[in-house]
């Protein structure tokens, strides 16, 4: 259950930007690759931003598909797996998206 | 239950830190100007609104934190290894044999992580090492923050290796950098081949790969090749070792993997690069 931990980071960051303005809304990205289910996160939030500025506030996440480029045909493809090879059978493949674990924005009032 | 961190040889058990977010009760200043960005201002009946774009990384201050840790290291020539591996693969076992077998030809210090008990760290303690405790509580995985308190505790000598037994669990300690120079995944051939594909994340995070408990091949249907062609899918850089920390089989290549990296400088997010000139 790393996502505790993850959700203890965004809360961390995002209080500490608001300043201590009440934080209505946060997005976030989360890569469809990087291990986190936003779920989770979700669930922690609640429970994590309790007594925080940022609590009560909305959470939006954007899960982002994986998305490789493969260096033996050129070809972008998707990546359902990390380990995934391209299509062509080459192992040889630069990850471009899905890992992603960002805050993007918040609101404020 | 709270995080503590206990020095064996002390005894002395200290609370640390969770990195949770303090309430903010001071007075609310509209002062944005740091990283945040403003991006746009709505005004509506009641109340003003801003969106404040941030484009942060969420395991940013984590990450800030390991880099510290590294260069700490590194400017002692210390080599930091972070063991992680599922419970019950024979980290606390390997550590014991390793430590008792090299400690003559250096010093050897511990970073155990657990969620409780202080029963690892006792168990290496009796090797002669000094070892501290860190007990994560709910957490399941070991933070650079975590690791910086315990070397400030340790305080390790130049030249030194510093072992962090990370908690056992093979999903989250992989997303957490502690600033070591080189992660070592353990993987004991009683918990199937396919772990490598299983837990990608971990294994595509390792720099060597251990196979321990050989010893007990002929009982098992183990698929040895198999599992090798895993650890190639994911990691095909990642070096692999077959050893049995019980009976010492291949420990001699263990032994010489540490010996290599201790001469080694880190690269950037731990990969070792080039030959100490001193």
């Amino acid at each position: 259950m790393h996502e505790l931990g993850i959700t203890r980071h965004i809360v961390s960051i995002v209080s500490e930007q608001a300043h201590g303005a009440k934080v209505t809304d946060v997005t976030l990205e989360i890569g469809k690759l990087s291990a986190i289910m936003p779920d989770a996160v979700r669930f922690c939030f609640d429970v994590v931003s309790q007594g925080t500025s940022l609590e009560g506030a909305t959470l939006h996440i954007h899960e982002i598909t994986g998305q490789a480029s493969c260096h033996t045909c050129g070809m972008t493809f998707p990546l359902e797996e990390l380990y995934d090879s391209c299509p062509c059978g080459s192992p040889h493949i630069t990850r471009l998206s899905g890992e992603e674990l960002n805050i993007k924005d918040m609101v404020i009032v | 239950m709270r995080p503590t961190m206990t020095n064996i040889a002390t005894g002395q058990t200290i609370p640390l830190a969770a990195q949770e977010p303090s309430a903010h009760s001071h007075a609310t200043s509209h002062d944005h100007g740091h990283s945040a960005h403003i991006h746009s201002q709505h005004q509506d009946q009641h109340r003003e609104t801003k969106t404040i774009v941030l484009e942060q990384a969420i395991l940013s201050k984590n990450d800030r934190l390991a880099e510290r840790n590294r260069d700490w290291l590194a400017e002692r020539h210390i080599l930091a290894l972070n063991l992680v591996s599922s419970p019950g693969s024979g980290k606390t076992t390997l550590l014991e044999k390793t430590m008792t077998d090299l400690q003559q030809e250096f010093p050897f210090y511990v970073i155990e992580g657990d969620q409780a008990t202080l029963h690892d760290a006792e168990r290496l303690h009796g090797t002669g090492c000094a070892v501290v405790q860190i007990n994560t509580g709910a957490g399941c995985h070991l933070d650079a923050d975590m690791v910086a308190r315990g070397l400030e505790s340790l305080l390790p000598s130049a030249h030194s290796v510093v072992m962090i037994e990370n908690v056992g669990n093979l999903v989250c300690p992989a997303l957490f950098d502690l600033g070591e120079q080189a992660r070592v995944v353990i993987l004991s051939v009683t918990e199937g081949e396919d772990k490598p594909l299983k837990y990608p994340h971990m294994f595509q995070s390792a720099h060597l790969v251990l196979i321990n408990k050989i010893d007990l091949l002929p009982y098992l249907s183990f698929d040895m090749d198999q599992c090798l062609r895993y650890v190639g899918m994911v990691k095909a850089s990642a070096q692999v070792l077959q050893i049995s920390a019980q009976t010492g089989e291949g420990l001699a290549a263990w032994y010489h993997w540490i010996q290599q990296h201790r001469l080694t400088r880190p690269d950037r997010k731990g990969l070792s690069c080039s030959v100490f000139l001193d």
